[in-house]
């Protein structure tokens, strides 16, 4: 039981994070960035790249890895968001966008980086071990601690900055925020920048752990979705949540479940499917969108 | 003034040496050699380091003079094709080379996708080299699939043989990723075990395809203390993240897998953790690797940047089907005369030390010669690169 909580624990603040970001973009753009996986992807191979293949102290890395997603964020938005967005009604134009981009960065991920799984050294040795009961590795408690300091943190931007009090208000309702004088392509912009910084900080900070591999994208935007979908699509706690219960779910399935094959997946995407034929809203998330 | 001359005279190098190119490449008759496989997604890896294999080979051959066949030298052609481990797309892809006019294919990666193409294959006179293992591919009356390997039936037993021997195993515990070919490995695996009398002590545990981290996964497992853990049908970008969680989880045992893998990619994924992992590999260590193999990773390393361990089983195909093209040059247009020579043909193995030979094998596993003679070597992984453990061979 102990050894479940803890995976739990570690799974869930994990997927929190890459949750945030993609939410906090659908939130202020309403654009459901499929290229978000990607984002963490390369995120993780500047990580890589800085920590494992130069020697930077890890922490600088990582710093790199925020900066170099928050300028690739905001260029999106920029210059192909955002002329999107203005010249289309259309939903679907945006959507296409952020496939086009999905593919397109797995493409330069692959002439960069090549089609090898990466990893970096260890961050911190050694291995937790409670008489067997429970056992984890001292970087992946590390890992989970930062993780949590970072929701907490971005938390805090979000409610008691000028800037985050800005992004909340153009999630709520983009007309009235330019109406109180909000300047709102600059804060989508920001906004933009924020959700890719954030792909871009859990995937340097998962490398240590799980490495990085040119296929990851697409698979860790499909799990980003399913937490959106399952805590209610915009909404910060929402992805939090989803993160939190996603991570649980899979920590209790495979723990339990594993005598009978890989049904863990099988059990969590019925359980989703009844679960958004009662409340398609999502836990968090307004009927009304 | 002087601008316009100097772009005149840069305009006029630049066609001179397009059109000098033209004619060099023009000099030869062209031979199209065909690859149909996954160089996208998780498991682009597997795709590419055969792609890339080959279209090194192609150039280092190209860059000589080309390949001599029947008296007609032949510059080579590789024509690639990504089916993103999708069955449907690879039947595309077969379909495209039958266009083509292309008789002669490598690919695919995995089985659903190889026993897709078979009727395309079939239908229109390719003879393919997959790297997938359902039998049926080539058991009569299929007849136009070459293994391009060793399968895991046949590479297991040798190495659970070896670690009952040397390193006194007894119990063993599998787990494979959810899907087919992972699935079907564990399967051979369980029953290859079970037949030379050791424990299967864990064989149901899966894993998605997507996972990353290993560790509430592979805990199940490590309940039941296993002497040997295999990891069945494991991916390159898996295996060094499955292997540093089951260290971390306490496990002590060996570890292994049937399928190839890349030093570096261990070496960064796990670093230490992954000395002792055993896993198939080709003629790339220091005591097998001949001149020609040396300079042929030489070659890669140039061509792409990196080197990818897996490619020192996947440089063979095209070798085979030149050598055996010279052998009988009829084949160029006439899949069934190659088919024939099959049976007779025999070549020393350019990349290995020794008096090894290029042949087509598999009467055992088969009951006819659709196999190629890839020498089965077993490495194990020491402090950054792989050492040989000992080399067999597949009849």
């Amino acid at each position: 039981m102990e050894q479940i909580l803890a995976n739990g624990v570690y799974l869930g603040a994990q997927y929190a994070m890459i949750a945030l970001g993609l939410t906090l973009i659908f939130a202020l753009m309403n654009v459901l960035n499929f290229a978000h996986g990607q984002m963490y992807v390369i995120g993780g191979f500047v990580t890589y790249t800085f920590y494992g293949q130069w020697g930077v102290p890890f922490i600088l890395a990582l710093v790199m890895s925020c900066v170099t997603l928050a300028i690739l964020g905001a260029l999106i938005e920029r210059f192909l968001f955002a002329p999107v967005i203005k010249g289309s009604a259309r939903e679907e134009s945006t959507m296409l966008l952020a496939a086009g981009i999905a593919f397109f960065l797995d493409a330069v991920i692959l002439l960069v980086f090549g089609e090898k799984q990466r990893g970096v050294p260890k961050i911190m040795d050694g291995v937790f071990n409670y008489d067997f009961r429970l056992i984890m590795p001292y970087d992946r408690i590390l890992i989970c601690v930062l993780a949590i300091v970072s929701i907490v943190s971005f938390i805090g931007l979000m409610q008691y900055t000028k800037t985050g009090r800005a992004l909340r208000a153009l999630a709520q309702d983009r007309t009235a925020a330019q109406l109180m004088g909000v300047n709102v392509d600059r804060y989508s912009m920001i906004g933009f920048a924020l959700g890719a910084m954030l792909a871009g900080l859990v995937g340097g900070l998962l490398v240590t752990i799980t490495g990085v591999n040119l296929g990851m994208g697409g698979a860790t935007s499909i799990k980003a979705f399913m937490m959106v979908m399952i805590g209610g699509a915009g909404v910060i706690s929402g992805a939090i949540w989803g993160g939190i219960i996603l991570g649980f779910m899979e920590a209790i399935g495979l723990a339990l479940l594993y005598q009978y094959g890989d049904i863990t997946y099988l059990l969590i995407f019925i359980s989703l499917m009844i679960f958004l034929a009662i409340r398609p809203q999502g836990l968090m998330g307004k009927p009304w969108g | 003034m002087q601008r316009r001359t100097i772009m005149k005279a840069a305009l006029t190098a630049m066609t001179l040496t397009a059109l000098q190119a033209t004619t060099a490449i023009a000099e030869n008759t062209i031979l199209k050699i065909g690859f149909v496989g996954v160089t996208s997604g998780p498991a682009a890896s597997w795709g590419i380091s055969n792609q890339r294999s080959m279209e090194a080979r192609a150039a280092w051959i190209n860059e000589t003079g080309g390949y001599t066949i029947g008296g007609t030298t032949y510059d080579i052609e590789i024509v690639s094709f990504d089916d993103q481990k999708d069955p449907k797309r690879a039947i595309a892809g077969m379909e495209k080379m039958a266009q083509e006019g292309i008789h002669y294919v490598v690919g695919p990666n995995v089985d659903d996708g190889a026993a897709a193409v078979r009727p395309v294959a079939e239908t229109n006179g390719i003879m393919y080299f997959p790297y997938a293992f359902p039998k049926s591919l080539y058991e009569a009356p299929a007849s136009n699939a070459v293994l391009g390997m060793v399968a895991n039936y046949q590479s297991g037993p040798a190495i659970y043989k070896y670690m009952m021997a040397e390193k006194g195993v007894k119990t063993v515990a599998f787990i494979a990723a959810n899907e087919s070919d992972p699935l079907s490995q564990r399967d051979g695996g369980v029953e290859a075990a079970t037949a030379l009398g050791m424990e299967v002590v864990s064989a149901n545990v899966t894993y998605q395809v997507d996972t990353t981290d290993f560790t509430p996964v592979l805990t199940p497992i490590m309940r039941t203390r296993p002497d040997l853990l295999v990891l069945s049908g494991v991916s390159p970008a898996n295996a060094p993240q499955l292997i540093r969680s089951a260290r971390e989880l306490g496990f002590e045992g060996v570890i292994s897998t049937e399928t190839a893998q890349d030093a570096g990619v261990l070496a960064e994924g796990a670093g230490d953790l992954a000395n002792g992992f055993v896993s198939v590999g080709g003629a790339s260590t220091p005591e097998l690797a001949s001149p020609m193999m040396i300079e042929f990773v030489k070659r890669y390393t140039d061509m792409f940047g990196e080197y990818n361990d897996e490619s020192n089983t996947k440089v063979y195909a095209l070798e085979y089907i030149l050598e055996t093209l010279k052998a009988d040059p009829s084949g160029i247009t006439d899949v069934d005369a190659f088919k024939a020579t099959m049976d007779t043909f025999e070549a020393p193995n350019p990349y290995m030390n020794g008096d090894a030979k290029l042949r087509y094998v598999g009467m055992s596993s088969f009951g006819q010669k659709r196999q190629v003679a890839v020498p089965l070597v077993v490495n194990v992984y020491q402090d950054g690169a792989f050492e040989t453990l000992f080399v067999a061979e597949v009849d």
